[in-house]
């Protein structure tokens, strides 16, 4: 019997994966639409994958011992390939059976993953005044979005569709939401150049593809996975993180004013 | 009910031990057998020669792996038939669920979600009627790999390199509460962290990741040290299908009367206490279901030379 406790008590502590993380600096991960606050997602998520099967664009993928506590668990790489809601229902909610993706969530404007935040405001093309010419993310990206115009149900991969645009707004025009979620403003730094910047706005449900999008190395405009419920966005309980320069996010500057 | 209180208090952990009765049949042939050599000798020796099969044991394999294939294509060429992994999923479209890893989540939510619960039902009756922990043997991939690497320790330990260190079969159930009680506490399910199986067959479904690593850790303790010991001594998975099948017609039976007790059965098993009942003057009826801890894998089907062991479907007829 001792022996018995001895051997469980060891089984708990020898896993060794599961500890990476504590080692290492936890990451936070960008989780599918629908998720619940993080504490309650990893333990209600059973981690069979068949949020992973459902979804159009193969956005979400599961993580690996190197996740430890989320082992198994869905997160989106939105760089690699954000969800483009292709699925209009929301696939991977509606295939989660333990209810980790919250079934509370109905369409794409309810979604609260994340928040898109300008971290490299000086990598962005607009702000620097420049056009775009080409493919987004070069010939060999894999990524898949939705071109509503060309293919209503099949997403079709971004190097396949090639952009002509006077100034870079390649984040605005393919956001899933829209005009609530990002637009481009007029910056006017007094200069007299015709400069341009993306502000996020209330709108925005972190879904990643302005992150998957920006032609900018290194990304321009990345997403913030929120930390909890309803925080994800400013509306409601304001900004949650600073910019990792510990410059001022610009691109979220005048949040304020949209939202009265 | 005695006897099936018995069987369960076996399956937790408490050590096999004499019947208190015997009933006059068996009574009777142990009688007749009293005196007579264990081994049945030459004789026996040619049964064993010509009997020497896998019948069960190919069976078994080919349906397991045709099952975990069937999550892998289902996602691969995308045939959409068993989508999900075995932890849940759906089979044309209707959810199922493992269901201790459900009761963990539940526990972790502190409510039940409705497709878990349906599919955790399906499940528990499913295995509830072909065997309970049938699903161990049949379906589950860390039961072949386990099964594979309990050959190379067996051949170790034949050569005297390895040696088996049994540990005390409570552990299983110590830490089925102990996993429980985790996730009721903390929210979070350690167990699905840990788990082998949910790591096999998402790697199966998913492609391989580095959490196999731990698998690889597992099946090496086991070669190296205690033989088996993921299914016999922690998997509360095992456990929990031990108990839903318990009174599951598809089972093993045994015959007292052709029985030569020589214990063939019992080395090949991964559950040898189920097979207590085959030691000569153990038996306490003629004819004896093996209990509820019994996996169904029919390799003492395989390797028992008078047919004392069976496979049956209860009610309905032998199977073989």
């Amino acid at each position: 019997m001792l022996r018995g406790g001895v051997a469980a008590v060891g089984l708990l502590l020898m896993q060794p994966l599961a500890w990476i993380p504590v080692v290492r600096r936890w990451r936070e991960r960008l989780r599918p639409p629908g998720a619940l606050e993080e504490g309650a997602f990893l333990g209600a998520c059973i981690k069979c994958g068949q949020c992973v099967q459902v979804c159009p664009v193969e956005a979400i993928v599961l993580a690996d011992a190197t996740d430890g506590f989320g082992l198994g668990v869905p997160y989106i790489e939105p760089r690699k390939q954000a969800c483009d809601f292709s699925c209009d229902a929301l696939s991977c909610i509606l295939a989660c059976p333990t209810g980790a993706l919250s079934h509370a969530v109905h369409t794409k404007e309810e979604v609260e993953a994340g928040i898109a935040r300008l971290a490299n405001p000086d990598a962005c093309l607009a702000r620097k005044g420049e056009s775009f010419h080409g493919r987004a993310r070069g010939d060999r990206f894999r990524g898949k979005l939705r071109y509503e115009e060309i293919d209503r149900w099949t997403p079709l991969p971004v190097r396949d569709h090639p952009y002509d645009r006077p100034i870079c707004d390649l984040c605005v025009i393919e956001c899933p939401i829209g005009d609530e979620a990002i637009r481009l403003v007029p910056l006017d730094d007094g200069s007299g150049q015709r400069r341009m910047t993306p502000r996020v706005r209330h709108g925005c449900v972190g879904c990643g593809v302005c992150e998957m999008i920006c032609p900018a190395e290194p990304v321009a405009i990345v997403v913030d996975a929120r930390a909890e419920h309803g925080e994800g966005r400013g509306r409601r309980r304001g900004r949650r993180r600073h910019d990792d320069s510990g410059e001022p996010a610009p691109g979220k500057d005048d949040d304020e004013e949209d939202e009265t | 009910m005695s006897r099936l209180l018995d069987q369960l208090a076996l399956a937790l952990g408490r050590a096999p031990r004499r019947p208190e009765k015997v009933t006059e049949a068996a009574a009777a042939i142990h009688a007749a057998k009293r005196g007579k050599g264990v081994k049945g000798g030459e004789l026996l020796e040619d049964i064993h020669e010509a009997h020497e099969n896998h019948v069960w044991r190919n069976r078994r394999w080919i349906v397991l792996i045709t099952l975990n294939l069937l999550f892998t294509l289902s996602f691969w060429i995308d045939i959409q038939l068993l989508e999900g992994s075995l932890t849940a999923s759906r089979l044309f479209g209707f959810h199922l669920a493992d269901p201790y890893s459900s009761l963990l989540v539940v526990l972790s939510e502190k409510h039940v979600p409705v497709n878990l619960a349906i599919g955790a039902v399906t499940i528990a009756l499913f295995w509830g009627l072909v065997g309970g922990r049938a699903f161990c043997s049949w379906a589950c991939p860390y039961h072949l790999v386990a099964e594979w690497a309990e050959m190379l320790h067996l051949r170790l330990a034949a050569r005297g390199i390895v040696r088996d260190h049994p540990l005390h079969r409570a552990t299983r159930s110590v830490l089925w509460l102990l996993f429980a009680l985790l996730t009721f506490t903390t929210g979070y399910t350690l167990f699905l962290t840990l788990n082998p199986i949910g790591m096999l067959s998402r790697a199966l479904v998913y492609g391989p990741s580095l959490a196999l690593a731990w698998v690889v850790l597992l099946l090496a303790f086991e070669v190296l040290y205690a033989r088996r010991a993921w299914c016999k001594y922690v998997c509360p998975i095992g456990l929990s299908y031990a108990f839903l099948g318990a009174k599951a017609p598809v089972r093993i039976t045994y015959d007292l009367e052709p029985c030569a007790h020589e214990g063939e059965c019992r080395k090949v098993c991964e559950v040898p206490h189920v097979l207590e009942l085959t030691i000569k003057g153990r038996a306490e009826d003629a004819k004896l279901d093996v209990g509820p801890d019994c996996t169904r894998c029919g390799l003492c089907v395989d390797v028992c030379p008078t047919g004392a062991l069976r496979y049956e479907l209860k009610g309905v007829k032998r199977l073989l």
